[in-house]
């Protein structure tokens, strides 16, 4: 068992004082210490960035013009106007690009176990999680995250929408809390890759594939898809929930009213859950040790 | 020829060996299968025959781009990282003295890759889209052989495409900008997110005619019967002829990138 855990007595190290709070405000500092490194790196080749942002961009649209040829043909899916559906896949991009800036890299740990570089995180007076999450932190990917608004924006200006007070906070809830539960999903996925280094893939049914299937209205699925994203894999809150409360329609499954407004407690648990899951998983790590 | 088979074999052998992650990439072409499905579902029920197809064969259309998108490589991959590395790092050169054709070697070599993945990869998520979902799946016999056809030469148009892709690395050393456009195209332009009979008007058109065209779209509509008879021949003449010239393309690029180009490295 690698169990590393430095003390010394200088360097930024002496800061990690006892407590979670200390701690985590180190683990913070740290991380963007480190995303402020690979920016730099980044601009050095200031025209491969903009050529790689704008190219985030329109990847990431892609989706949102299939939906467009969609409605080329129609005029509602599952009973959603295309501003509707906009609102819907602005939400969730907006969430998912986020984290996908944010923790992207994440998904890298099970190539860092196979390969035996985890063990140099290890003795870095720096937590774990913190290096991983910024490992080669592509600034880049901006690109989403400005596309995802920009499609929300015009859901939200475009919608038919009775604004109430409410409904103003809860948009920027809604994407805030979004965020966390993907986040929570990405370091339970970058968790499971300690015991399965070589299935980074499946994480990526419940990351991209949960923002595309929270692209779409959830009245077009099956009852027990619904349920499996509400009760299971919390996704629902991510963006559904909250944006039917702002629609002013009925969700699917006839949950009471002040369910729509959970999504900061969920991903409050999902990321605790993640959390505890990374340490088991960084405990039961074991070096390749050559 | 005995060499190139050599290649092949063990290029579908050095895929074989990764047995966790073709699992992993199965269930996630399976969950994705689900996805669209359900809104393919929702869109067909709007617009019943929508782009010429009825509801069973837009869901077999879903269910063949998961089981194609690993085979054909739709989503780029395949070879075309690691030619581009040996490029910007100067290994080529070991390979441009080897006593073997450059671009015959890794076409056969993508050739066996594709082979595993066809049944690593291909084969469950469309079981599983058969048992889940009604599919429009054929049971005229002869219509699977020529379906296999066609997705042969559409892996091969999707090798020759790739590997002027890669060699673009000759010239531009670092190759993610134009695998990324290359990605952003093979999405778009196979059909992968909606059908290219769907898409309208002139527009449609067009893009029926490129050669992204000849990867999914031609196998799929070979396999719900969208050609038949001298339309069948039609159909898989186009996917060839794309091969051809872009096999050549790649031939006459790979003799410039030969005779001009400086290899890196010293």
């Amino acid at each position: 068992m690698v169990e590393v855990s430095v003390r010394n007595t200088d360097g930024p190290a002496r800061e990690e004082a006892e407590g979670p709070g200390p701690r985590l405000l180190h683990g913070l500092r740290a991380y963007g210490l480190i995303v402020a490194m690979w920016v730099r790196s980044t601009m050095a080749y200031r025209t491969s960035f903009v050529l790689m942002a704008v190219g985030n961009f329109l990847t990431s649209g892609l989706d949102f013009v299939a939906i467009l040829l969609m409605f080329s043909h129609i005029d509602a899916l599952g009973g959603f106007s295309l501003p509707e559906v906009a609102l819907l896949y602005g939400a969730t991009s907006t969430s998912f690009g986020l984290v996908d800036l944010f923790l992207g890299n994440a998904e890298r740990v099970g190539r860092r176990v196979r390969d035996g570089t985890l063990d140099s995180l290890l003795v870095r007076p720096v937590p774990v999680l913190a290096q991983i999450a910024a490992d080669r932190f592509a600034l880049r990917r901006l690109g989403r995250v400005v596309q995802g608004l920009v499609v929300l924006v015009w859901g939200l200006a475009r919608a038919d929408i009775a604004w109430t007070p409410v409904d103003v906070v809860l948009v920027p809830v809604m994407v805030v809390s979004g965020a966390g539960i993907f986040a929570g999903v990405f370091v339970a996925g970058a968790a499971f890759q300690f015991w399965a280094c070589d299935a980074s893939q499946a994480q990526n049914s419940f990351t991209y594939g949960g923002t595309t299937l929270l692209q779409y209205p959830p009245t077009v699925f099956s009852r027990e898809l619904v349920r499996g994203v509400t009760f299971v894999v919390p996704l629902a809150f991510v963006n559904w929930l909250p944006a039917l409360r702002i629609l002013g329609r009925e969700d699917p499954l006839g949950l009471p009213g002040w369910v729509d407004f959970c999504g900061p407690a969920v991903a409050a648990g999902v990321i605790a859950l993640s959390g505890l899951a990374w340490r088991a998983g960084l405990r039961s790590y074991r070096s390749t040790g050559s | 020829m005995r060499l190139y088979a050599a290649v092949a074999v063990s290029g579908f052998r050095r895929h074989a060996t990764y047995r966790v992650a073709t699992a992993a990439g199965v269930f996630t072409n399976t969950v994705f299968g689900f996805i669209v499905a359900y809104t393919f579902i929702a869109l067909w029920d709007e617009r019943p025959h929508l782009g010429g197809y009825d509801q069973a064969q837009a869901l077999t259309f879903v269910w063949v781009t998961q089981a194609l998108l690993a085979p054909v490589a739709l989503m780029g991959g395949g070879f075309q990282e690691e030619l581009q590395e040996r490029i910007r790092s100067g290994d080529i050169a070991v390979d441009l003295y080897r006593p073997a054709d450059l671009q015959l070697w890794w076409l056969a070599g993508d050739l066996g890759r594709a082979a595993f993945d066809l049944l690593g990869r291909g084969v469950v998520p469309l079981a599983v889209g058969a048992l889940a979902f009604d599919l429009a799946l054929p049971v005229d016999p002869a219509r699977w052989p020529a379906f296999a056809f066609s997705v042969l030469l559409g892996i091969v148009v999707s090798i020759a495409l790739r590997y002027l892709v890669a060699l673009c690395a000759f010239w531009l050393l670092d190759g993610a900008g134009v695998n990324m456009i290359s990605v952003l195209l093979s999405i778009f332009f196979t059909g992968m997110l909606l059908p290219l009979n769907v898409f309208p008007g002139l527009f449609g058109e067009i893009v029926r005619m490129l050669p992204w065209s000849a990867m999914l779209q031609v196998p799929a509509d070979v396999l719900l019967g969208q050609h038949t008879g001298t339309g069948l021949a039609g159909a898989l003449a186009f996917q060839a002829g794309w091969a051809v010239a872009l096999l050549a393309a790649g031939r006459g690029l790979q003799s410039a990138a030969t005779t001009k180009v400086v290899v890196q490295g010293g």
